[in-house]
């Protein structure tokens, strides 16, 4: 679906409401070992195969914390600009689940390590927006209940109990569908960045619960529902757009939103209520006793911040005011890790900070390449052209050995077969004729072959011009140098 | 054959340098001594084959000259400890039959010393109770008796198992855990020293865990010297307990020869409990008099908060005790009793697992942390923590020890318990302020009440005060010259 048809889809939903949503995203941590043991967090491994004596609630485990999982912690809070607690508090949020080994997830309710931060992304109109961060804490992440395997029985895998989450919440600061994704996009970039979550989605590395309510503008906040552990940002706007639906047409019957749970049924497109808020539990917070609380220096937090990488927001500002990019490409360049990479790289290749060659690479990287990986519905990282290879094709046109026209079949060439610009102009001798007297001769020629368009353009007709630029490129196979044509054209057809 | 078991640990320890006899004659009298006092109910497992390995391997060190600190001693572990491929129950129906993969660093640290573990000691359930009478492998008899009197007493809880042993002379010391007194109190009831260290000295990884922030593993001993010793191997920082703590271990033996001269001795009038007996009184005077004679000198101390302690004590050990014993949940290991749904699971399983006691404690710690009554309940009785906390410190700015009675009766007759819940934990009034607070505190068999039972006295210091808690117990224990009763 487009831009325009999300957005028009959008206006038709709400009519005159407003949308409020706030999101929690629960990222896993990127790091060896689970948040209080020693156990491997690898994916995809066999089941149970990596649960520790503390991940399975043996009698008389205890959890220690992992200092890494902190550091992570702490990286993303700075990422998001955000205030980072030296003191928190692991408390324990107790149920009862066949996956939940000690019959608690430990988590950071009432202080968490990280407070308000903040992450800008642009609204529909592509004006920029600021969504207010409320926290970000750790947590534990349960095991998982297999359903399928027996009629009867139900089967756990505990390798991912014990996993370190973050939950990162928003503020209620988004409006519509597209805000939502744009902010899930961004925070994905940003903690990939970070290095702090892989923010693999299908994975479940990264899942979205949904607060969203309807009102009318200016009034208070309405009633929300929470549809949870929505795993992509696909499924994402498909259950904000039904949810407003639901909501509006409650709303315009005089009804009134349930506060409750809900699921999003993603071969339906629809949510589903899973609780309500009488049947929500109750979850008996208070501070795990086994954990004294989290007390880091302002030390340990510099240390973290002065490894920081340079963030999409700052790439970005780079990339306009130093090197000339346009802000909207700046943007695409910046959206995901592998991207600025590649495009990096292929500074890097090109070896100069000359606006007109950036903005060129730039361009190169936006059409041609983009249009080739989507073609092939390729990743970057799957690219057949290297940055290197493009930065010297690039090269190529701004050292005038060959034209941005001839580049593009240069470019094809170079895709098909992943071979170097330079030796596939070479080869097929597309160099481009930069030589002023043989375009002079070409021109001299074509001119007095063509007496009576000469008359004509010289009577007036300019735009007989483009009529001589055709027919001398013609002649040069489109070798020549175009400004070259238009210069020596200009001088001849007008005598000067 | 000859009876090692009146030896004391200094004996044994001569005795085998001396290689007057081996560690496997001595475990084989206790062995025997074992199941001589099998009708007290002491042990729930008894480890005759592993003793006897143990004292085997001891003797071999011994004769290569490389004894260890503790080899061939032999010592009881509490039912509550973690040992690896030996069962370990908590004396609860819920983990019958569960076989850890793992070893409690607690004992782990007493077999690296070489001592020989002659079994698991019988307790509460999941330690939760002051006579040892909640254990679902029946309750334990006090080896105490009275001349004349038929009767039989509790050995106190939940350490009772260990106490009796000991008190038994069935081992000669024993491992123990106390949350509001359960080494304490026991050892009281049955005439022998136990102490409770300062929070954190010793490692709870591989304890069954009943409230975690108060759980503390000590020694259950004849003297108060061996007690030092015990301590002295099984404390350190655990790098696997996050609530370990991380700072150098006193030398508590060699501390313990310090001169008492000079020691202050606070006296909290607020300790003087209703229903404290005139016989107790009393013997707290003669204990007061005896610290006095060594060159202490005493003063009046108040601790005006005491009183909130138990009822404190009450709202955050049963809510730590709710979420910790929510892993009993039939699905991983340990009881399960199957049901038509998951929950009908859970439920059938936790009934069927937990005995009254637990099931009491479950239930209101679940309601203190419920919704709505969490400020009420729970965040209140932290309050009330720090504030006892706080005012310990400030006591403890004036003296250095704290002289109290262990608890206000002695042990009772089977039959002759409190019945209602209340009264029963009014026993632990004495010993728990030193839990709330997290200090360390010892009690020593210092005379008997009227009847004849054991009384015992109790020496509460400041935080990472172990070694003054010690050396002052060790005063009240020379002073007392305590007999053990033995009415059979």
């Amino acid at each position: 679906m487009s831009a325009n048809t999300f957005s028009a889809a959008h206006m038709n939903a709400a009519g005159p409401w407003e949308v409020v949503i706030g999101l929690e995203v629960h990222a896993q941590v990127v790091s060896e070992s689970k948040l209080f043991s020693g156990a491997s967090t690898q994916f995809g491994a066999l089941p149970n195969s990596q649960v520790s004596l503390v991940d399975a609630a043996l009698p008389g485990m205890l959890p220690v914390v992992n200092m890494f999982c902190v550091e992570q912690a702490v990286r993303t809070g700075l990422g998001l600009g955000a205030q980072i607690n030296l003191f928190s508090v692991f408390d324990r949020k107790n149920y009862f689940y066949a996956d939940l080994p000690q019959g608690y997830q430990i988590s950071q309710l009432y202080h968490p390590i990280v407070g308000e931060g903040h992450l800008d992304i642009e609204d529909t109109n592509s004006n920029p927006k600021r969504v207010g961060i409320e926290r970000l804490h750790l947590e534990q992440d349960a095991g998982k209940s297999i359903h399928d395997q027996h009629p009867a029985k139900s089967h756990i895998d505990l390798n991912r109990s014990g996993i370190a989450l973050m939950e990162i919440v928003s503020r209620p600061d988004m409006r519509c569908a597209e805000e939502a994704q744009a902010y899930v996009k961004k925070l994905r970039a940003l903690l990939r960045c970070l290095g702090t979550c892989d923010g693999n989605m299908e994975q479940g590395s990264m899942r979205a619960d949904i607060n969203i309510s309807l009102r009318k503008p200016g009034q208070e906040l309405g009633t929300r529902a929470e549809i949870k552990n929505v795993n992509s940002v696909r499924f994402m706007g498909q259950a904000i757009l039904y949810e407003i639906s639901r909501q509006r047409e409650i709303l315009e019957d005089g009804g009134q939103v349930v506060q409750e749970t809900r699921l999003f049924d993603a071969a339906k497109g629809v949510t589903r209520s899973m609780r309500s808020k009488e049947d929500a539990h109750d979850y008996r917070y208070f501070p795990d006793p086994d954990l004294p609380p989290l007390v880091l220096t302002q030390a340990f937090v510099d240390d973290i911040a002065k490894g920081l990488p340079e963030l999409p927001d700052a790439k970005k500002n780079r990339f306009v005011e130093s090197l000339g990019i346009a802000p909207y490409d700046a943007g695409v360049l910046t959206s995901e890790g592998e991207i600025s990479d590649f495009f990096e790289a292929a500074l890097a290749a090109l070896g100069t900070q000359d606006a007109t060659a950036c903005k060129m690479l730039a361009n190169w990287t936006i059409t041609e390449l983009f249009g080739a990986l989507n073609r092939e519905s390729l990743e970057i990282g799957a690219s057949r052209v290297s940055p290197e290879a493009l930065a010297e094709l690039v090269g190529l046109i701004t050292k005038d050995v060959i034209s941005g026209k001839i580049a593009k079949d240069v470019f094809a060439i170079m895709w098909e077969t992943g071979g170097s610009p330079s030796k596939i102009v070479e080869e097929k001798g597309l160099q481009q004729v930069s030589d002023p007297s043989a375009i002079e001769g070409v021109i001299e020629a074509i001119m007095e072959a063509n007496p009576q368009m000469v008359a004509d353009y010289r009577s007036g007709k300019d735009k007989l011009f483009g009529f001589f630029v055709g027919q001398v490129m013609k002649q040069m196979a489109g070798k020549a140098n175009p400004a070259l044509v238009n210069e020596v054209l200009l001088s001849k057809l007008n005598n000067i | 054959m000859t009876d090692f078991t009146t030896l004391s640990l200094t004996d044994l320890k001569n005795g085998y340098e001396k290689k007057d006899f081996t560690c496997r004659e001595v475990v084989t009298s206790y062995l025997a001594r074992m199941e001589a006092t099998k009708a007290l109910n002491a042990y729930v497992l008894e480890t005759p084959d592993i003793a006897l390995a143990a004292a085997d391997r001891s003797d071999a060190r011994i004769q290569k000259q490389e004894a260890l600190s503790l080899d061939g001693i032999p010592v009881a572990v509490k039912d509550l400890f973690c040992t690896k491929d030996v069962p370990t129950t908590a004396c609860s129906k819920m983990l019958e039959g569960y076989k850890p993969k793992y070893e409690s660093t607690v004992t782990q640290k007493l077999w690296d010393a070489g001592a020989v573990m002659l079994g698991k000691t019988n307790m509460d359930e999941f330690a939760m109770g002051s006579t040892n009478m909640t254990s679902a492998f029946g309750p334990v008899i006090n080896p105490v008796t009275l001349p004349g009197d038929a009767r039989r007493f509790v050995p106190g809880g939940s350490s009772g198992g260990s106490a009796a042993a000991v008190a038994a002379r069935a081992a000669l010391m024993a491992t123990g855990s106390d949350t509001g007194g359960s080494i304490r109190q026991p050892a009281a009831f049955c005439g022998i020293v136990g102490m409770k260290p300062t929070y954190g000295l010793c490692s709870r990884y591989g304890m069954v865990a009943f409230a975690s922030s108060l759980d503390q593993a000590g020694p259950l001993t004849r003297t108060v010297a061996d007690a030092a010793l015990m301590l002295q191997i099984t404390a350190g920082h655990d790098p696997k307990d996050a609530t370990s703590l991380n700072r150098p271990v006193p030398d508590f033996v060699g501390e313990l020869s310090a001169p008492l001269k000079g020691l202050r001795v606070g006296i909290p009038h607020e300790y003087q409990v209703e229903g404290l007996g005139a016989d107790i009184v009393a013997l707290w005077e003669k204990g007061r008099a005896w610290l006095v004679e060594q060159g202490a000198t005493c003063v009046e101390v108040s601790l005006p908060h005491t009183k909130y302690a138990l009822p404190a004590y009450y709202v955050l050990a049963p809510a730590e005790a709710s979420s910790n014993l929510a892993r009993y949940d039939g699905v991983r290991y340990g009881l399960r009793v199957e049901g038509a749904t998951l929950d009908e699971m859970y439920e059938n399983t936790r009934a069927e697992g937990f005995g009254d006691e637990v099931t009491r404690r479950v239930l209101m710690g679940t309601y203190v942390l419920s919704a709505g009554f969490y400020d009420a309940y729970y965040r209140k009785a932290q309050r009330v923590r720090r504030v006892i906390s706080d005012e310990f410190r400030g006591v403890f700015e004036n003296v250095d020890v704290i002289l109290a009675p262990t608890t206000p009766t002695p042990s009772f007759a089977f039959g002759e318990e409190p019945k209602d819940p209340i009264s029963m934990y009014m026993n632990d009034v004495l010993t728990v302020p030193a839990n709330i607070a997290g200090l360390p505190a010892i009690s020593v068999p210092a005379g008997l009440s009227k009847e004849g039972l054991p009384l015992g006295l109790q020496i509460i210091g400041p935080a990472f005060g172990d070694s003054v808690v010690l050396r002052a117990g060790l005063a009240v224990e020379r002073a007392a010259n305590f007999v053990f009763p033995q009415g059979e």
